[in-house]
């Protein structure tokens, strides 16, 4: 047994260097496990075999903030890889870092690899571009919030599966109708902060924070406090009490309940449709997140959350030119209208969207275009654009603290988002004093 | 009586105490320097720039309401996990003590549990207490309570408290029973024979003799309490709801590896090697006072 495997270690080590030495090596650090991590394993591999001169060699690191975390400690130790995945929290984080990333731009022009930044969609490039329109990193998986409904579950509290749930008005009296007919669950959520603030802010078309939402510069403060905030929170907070909205947790523990069919609404990212395709056993449907009629300018647009690929400095020219490639590989009409299929994900391209248009598979799975059409109904404005706030992370982690004291009526709306707001503009300052 | 060895020279004292002090240097003096004059700078997560900012990460820090609210989580959290980790575990060293057949296999089960890393400890418990699919919290719902330690505070801070007690009940455990094995038997047969029932013994022989036990282990578990728990709240509630779970070292740990404020971070190990300084001073001062070797 042990000689088995000492042999296998052998062998292993023995052949990944002589792979190395025929192709340039890229790095590819990435935050994916169980089905979306096969499907990123099995792009590098086509794009391996689909060219002699570079090898990619993908890695998981952890979830994103691991993944994020691993990257800056390998960039201090000086191991860092070409690539690194970065969720959009840390984009702020990133762009600060000049010396230690290569913005994509550049990246493709030295290649010399195809690139056109026009072939973007908008509202998903914009997250990642300098205000002069400079490509900083590669969107790679971009998702929007929508609303999954349990269409059983309606049913068996006696509800209309086909009720109007485009306003939350109309989704609290719904609500009520369930939990009426006996539903245990009507509504969870998952990733509180970036659907229930960060989403709804720009969907209302009211700021998230000064300065454009941070595009503008880096010393803004947070507006999550304003009126239309605190009433959408004050609502949901109600619903808590009353056993109407149950909350799971931070990130999305709350998919283990809707997937079970327990819950009968599920405010959830576009790409949680591989996972509840794979598990429900319910009849399920997708519809665009609701707003609040009369509140802001809603339906504005909904912004993206997910990650980008960055390019980090440091390493060879000859590699820089593979890293171009894979990133043009990744970029093409059919591996994305692949992935866009796939995962839920949106797809990066205008033309990868068509592509999957004309191939019938939204006529095939009704509901999957509805986070394409609700990302780009209109053009985006300066609150709807995205966010770009540094320690974004953490301030995060501010708010779903604050929002658990909403959900657990300890304090209200306005007194959560206050004091919400105290505290994460403090983070703003030392960002600002580090980066400045 | 003293017991001093006197030596002629210096070259071999010095010798002899070399390793230990090249430990101290590196694994002590080294990063605790490091972490001091880190604390005067407000440095960018890629190690690229640093901002100097004297004190001002103390200020951040000690004007920071729950900041001041994590001394009195971490004092609670330290004397619950102590308690529950040393109570039970000599309950049931004195058990296993009175075994005559079969203490060998109660040993290896009792001792079982130190052999979890403390995330997979966390992973397990949040498991048994999941809100939804939890076994223990179905049960309890059955009986009527409505189990929530991701909302809950105190139910939060219950669940980290026993699965980090958990597997330091087996340590406390193996130093308790061979404390017990040392107990002069002839010392516990005289107090039988004068007719002092099983509890009184242990009340009046058995504990003060067991004191130098008791102090060791209180020192060493709240240590652990204080720097080897991080894994279980990590995985089990990440500090919330609301930081009722957010002790001192777990916020050195999530604000410099997640969230990449080393200047912070570094101001928060400062402060905690003050407060565990002072802590271990106080322990020799007045509790090993009451210890009789």
């Amino acid at each position: 047994m042990k000689k088995s495997i000492l042999g296998a270690l052998a062998v292993s080590t023995m052949l990944s260097p002589v792979a190395a030495m025929a192709q340039t090596e890229v790095q590819f650090w990435h935050a994916f496990t169980g089905r979306l991590g096969e499907l990123v394993a099995a792009q590098v591999e086509e794009f391996n075999a689909s060219q002699s001169d570079y090898v990619v060699v993908q890695s998981h690191k952890g979830n994103y903030s691991e993944t994020l975390n691993s990257g800056i400690a390998a960039f201090r130790a000086g191991e860092h890889p070409h690539i690194l995945m970065v969720f959009e929290v840390g984009t702020a984080t990133m762009m600060s870092a000049q010396g230690a990333t290569r913005p994509v731009y550049e990246v493709m022009a030295q290649s010399g690899a195809t690139f056109d930044p026009n072939a973007y969609i908008g509202s998903v490039k914009g997250y990642y571009t300098t205000t002069d329109g400079d490509m900083l990193s590669l969107p790679f998986n971009s998702s929007t919030p929508v609303l999954w409904v349990n269409r059983d579950a309606f049913e068996a509290a006696g509800v209309d599966p086909d009720t109007d749930l485009s306003t939350w008005q109309n989704v609290g009296e719904t609500l009520t109708a369930l939990q009426a007919g006996g539903s245990e669950c009507p509504l969870v959520t998952a990733w509180q902060s970036w659907i229930h603030l960060e989403n709804f802010s720009a969907y209302h078309d009211v700021p998230f924070a000064s300065q454009d939402n941070g595009f503008a510069g880096l010393d803004t403060e947070l507006m999550l406090n304003g009126e239309a905030q605190v009433a959408h929170l004050t609502a949901m907070g109600e619903w808590a009490q009353d056993g109407k909205f149950i909350y799971t947790g931070r990130r999305n523990e709350g998919g283990a309940n809707f997937r079970s069919g327990e819950c009968a609404l599920f405010t959830e990212s576009s790409a949680g449709y591989a996972g509840i395709k794979a598990e429900a056993e319910f009849d399920f449907d997708v519809r665009a997140l609701p707003y609040w009629e009369g509140v802001g300018n809603g339906p504005q647009n909904t912004i993206i959350g997910g990650a980008s690929l960055w390019v980090m400095e440091g390493h060879e020219d000859a590699e820089y030119a593979g890293v171009g490639e894979f990133l043009a590989f990744l970029s093409s009409s059919d591996v994305q209208a692949q992935w866009h299929q796939d995962t839920g994900y949106l797809p990066i391209t205008a033309e990868a969207g068509e592509a999957t248009r004309a191939a019938g598979f939204y006529e095939e799975n009704p509901g999957t275009d509805i986070a394409v059409i609700q990302m780009t109904a209109n053009e985006p404005t300066a609150n709807s654009k995205g966010l770009r706030l540094g320690s974004f992370d953490q301030i995060r982690g501010i708010i779903d603290e604050e929002l658990e004291a909403i959900w657990a009526g300890d304090k209200t709306a306005q007194e959560a988002m206050d004091s919400a707001k105290e505290r994460g503009d403090a983070l703003l300052r030392r960002f600002e004093a580090a980066n400045g | 009586m003293e017991k001093r060895v006197k030596f002629k020279g210096w070259l071999l004292p010095a010798l002899l105490i070399a390793p230990q002090v090249v430990i101290s240097a590196v694994f002590f003096f080294y990063p605790a320097g490091q972490a001091i004059w880190q604390s005067l700078f407000i440095p960018d997560p890629f190690g690229l720039s640093m901002q100097y900012v004297g004190l001002g990460n103390f200020e951040f820090l000690l004007s920071d309401r729950f900041y001041r609210a994590s001394f009195v989580t971490t004092a609670v959290f330290s004397i619950l996990v102590t308690l529950c980790s040393m109570i039970p575990a000599l309950f049931l060293a004195v058990i296993a003590d009175r075994l005559i057949k079969g203490s060998g296999v109660y040993r290896t089960l009792l001792i079982w549990p130190y052999a979890v890393a403390p995330a997979v400890a966390g992973v397990l418990w949040l498991f048994m207490f999941n809100t939804r699919v939890g076994v223990v919290s179905w049960y309890l719902g059955q009986l009527g309570y409505d189990w929530n330690h991701v909302l809950n505070g105190g139910e939060a801070m219950g669940l980290v408290v026993v699965a980090s007690a958990w597997g330091r009940i087996s340590y406390n455990f193996l130093f308790f029973f061979a404390a017990l094995q040392a107990v002069p038997k002839s010392v516990i047969e005289a107090a039988a024979i004068d007719g002092a029932h099983f509890w009184r013994r242990f009340w009046t022989i058995v504990l003060p003799l067991l004191s130098p036990t008791t102090f060791f282990l209180l020192v060493v578990n709240i240590v652990y309490s204080f720097f080897e728990t991080f894994g279980v709240i990590h995985t089990i509630t990440a500090g919330g709801p609301q930081q009722t779970t957010t002790i001192l070292v777990y916020k050195v740990y999530s604000d410099g590896f997640v969230s990449q404020d080393l200047g912070s971070s570094s101001a928060q190990s400062v402060i905690l090697l003050v407060v565990v300084g002072l802590l271990t001073v106080l322990q020799f001062k007045f509790i090993e006072k009451r210890v009789h070797y």
